[in-house]
């Protein structure tokens, strides 16, 4: 559609922006003043410039973080996108069955963060746990609170079981929005299964699948409540991600300057990455107006 | 052929994602003596007493309460804030409006983990720690650019003849959108809202850095079943599944939308 330009939409913008830059840029603002500051208390700084900037980018410990941040964004992206797309393929068109596997895959969603972590871990512990005594009994050699093979399982699992649900009905809304002579003429052509797939569905829910790519990658990018419910960040600290260092550092240990440096750069990766996918996303969009 | 494959494969991923729910939903009407001491698979002395410590116990009890307090707060505001500024995105080019754009999504890619400790200090600061408002304020955050951007995405799909004929015919600009456009769309507004909720209902962290006593929400009350005697998983799991009522109420009542939904309106 052709917008027309007009700078008094700002005023329409304004409640929003007085609103978030409350929420966000004061709160932002503490940040840099930490990041840049040292303190011995009563509230008295002094400059210190690049200082706990320097620190943190030679940090083995945020380097240790960020190597398993990486790997377990890039493994959860991996097994969740062909997941989600395969479930969404196979999901019912319409009807009441239909109604009930999309109330049903929406429910891991809304359960709270936290409660995604107890479910899982009481449904994992060996002496309790549905899974743990099931593996225990098949004599699978299975403790995510000592070994930290299986805590990854068991986090990556966890997630896997949280979050395909919003993939896969991002791509089923994207499979819906298909009009039937695509696939006739499709038969017509008699196109496997997999060119269907390919030249058919594959390009109709890459603007869906891009949402869907780019909100799992900032979620688990974030991802704090649900390790920390099950695992704590353990065993030793195998499964502590940048946010649970973060705070650990921050609240837990009250090192304002070094963790204000670490947010400003954790920040900073995400938005980069985030950009890179909102133009490529925009791009996309503008041609299918086009 | 083809029909059945598609059956089993729905069947078991329904399975996996239900089995956990089934064990948690389970244990909420074992004793404690039974979780700990046997392994059943259905509960072998049917309880309720678990439920009755919580809903009868102010403690816990008024956790759902500040939760869905702040929830629906944070809803309100989240909505009334984004649908001006999602019409604006919507329909008009102005100075910066790509950047603006950009820079309020970017708050919803900011970790909470990084807002925690200023937002404490800030709320602390200004008397509001520990009340509704506070946490309601803290959630718009990542709420408000998410509504942005769910609502001029469904906004976008209204074509633009509809205001010019309304502007025609006389209505101010204030009447042509609460009386024609927001109508329109009206289930764009309510995936939104649905969407608001759900952030603000499932998010721990800034909700328990904000709140102490007055306000404490569910999931920050959760966090307290050790005690003494050990973890008090009977109730533990009984909270858990209150938890998920109301998200499953939710649910229930956008399913048609649910799919649109999801996809920002962009389909």
């Amino acid at each position: 559609m052709e917008k027309v330009q007009n700078n008094k939409a700002w005023f329409l913008v304004l409640p929003v922006l007085i609103l978030v830059a409350f929420s966000a840029v004061i709160p932002l603002m503490t940040v840099v003043n930490y990041a840049f500051n040292d303190t011995f208390g009563n509230n008295q700084f002094f400059w210190n410039g690049l200082g706990w900037f320097e620190e943190m980018v030679q940090s083995s410990r945020l380097h240790a973080a960020l190597g398993r941040q990486v790997m377990f964004t890039g493994i959860i992206l991996a097994i969740e996108v062909p997941l989600g797309i395969f479930v969404a393929l196979n999901m019912p068109k319409k009807g009441f069955w239909a109604s009930l596997c999309l109330v049903l895959m929406a429910l891991p969603l809304l359960i709270p963060f936290n409660v995604v972590g107890t479910i899982w871990q009481i449904f994992c512990r060996v002496d309790i746990g549905l899974l743990g005594r099931s593996l225990a009994a098949l004599g699978v050699d299975y403790n995510y609170t000592n070994d930290p093979f299986d805590a990854w399982v068991t986090v990556i699992v966890m997630d896997v079981w949280h979050w395909t649900s919003l993939v896969a009905l991002l791509c089923y809304a994207g499979l819906r929005s298909i009009p039937e002579p695509y696939y006739q003429a499709a038969r017509i052509d008699q196109a496997s299964r997999w060119s269907i797939f390919r030249y058919i569905e594959l390009p109709k829910m890459s603007g869906v699948l891009l949402i869907a790519v780019l909100l799992r990658f900032m979620d688990s990018f974030m991802i704090y409540t649900e390790p920390f419910v099950v695992t704590g960040g353990g065993p030793g600290n195998s499964t502590t991600f940048l946010s649970i260092d973060l705070v650990k550092m921050a609240i837990g240990q009250f090192d304002l300057g070094p963790a204000a440096a670490f947010s400003l750069m954790y920040f900073l990766v995400i938005l980069l990455v985030s950009w890179v996918f909102y133009t490529v996303m925009t791009h996309i969009d503008t041609q299918e107006y086009r | 052929m083809r029909v059945r494959g598609s059956t089993i494969v729905m069947t078991v991923y329904l399975l996996f994602l239900l089995v956990p729910i089934y064990w948690l939903m389970g244990m909420s009407f074992k004793s404690n003596t039974e979780i700990t001491s046997s392994f059943t698979l259905f509960p072998d002395r049917f309880t309720l007493q678990n439920y009755v410590t919580i809903l009868t116990d102010p403690s816990w009890y008024m956790g759902y309460v500040n939760s869905v307090i702040y929830v629906v707060m944070n809803t309100v505001i989240s909505i009334a804030v984004a649908l001006p500024a999602a019409y604006a995105f919507s329909r008009y080019r102005f100075m910066g409006d790509k950047h603006l754009f950009f820079w309020l999504l970017s708050n919803r890619m900011a970790p909470p983990a990084v807002f925690a400790l200023p937002f404490f200090q800030l709320y602390s600061s200004i008397g509001l720690f520990d009340t509704h408002i506070a946490v309601a304020l803290a959630h718009c955050l990542f709420n408000v650019p998410l509504a942005v951007w769910i609502l001029e995405g469904f906004m976008r799909g209204v074509p633009k003849e509809i205001d010019e004929t309304a502007y025609i015919d006389g209505y101010g600009f204030l009447r042509f959108f609460t009386q024609i456009f927001m109508p329109l769309i009206a289930s764009g507004i309510g995936v939104a809202a649905f969407f608001c909720f759900m952030f603000s209902w499932v998010e721990l962290l800034l909700s328990r850095t904000l709140t102490a006593v007055d306000a404490k929400s569910i999931a920050a009350t959760m966090t307290r079943t050790v005690s003494a005697s050990g973890m008090d998983w009977g109730v533990l799991t009984a909270a858990g599944v209150l938890t998920i009522i109301p998200g499953a109420i939710v649910i229930y009542f956008v399913r048609n939308h649910i799919a649109k939904g999801f996809a920002l309106g962009r389909v």
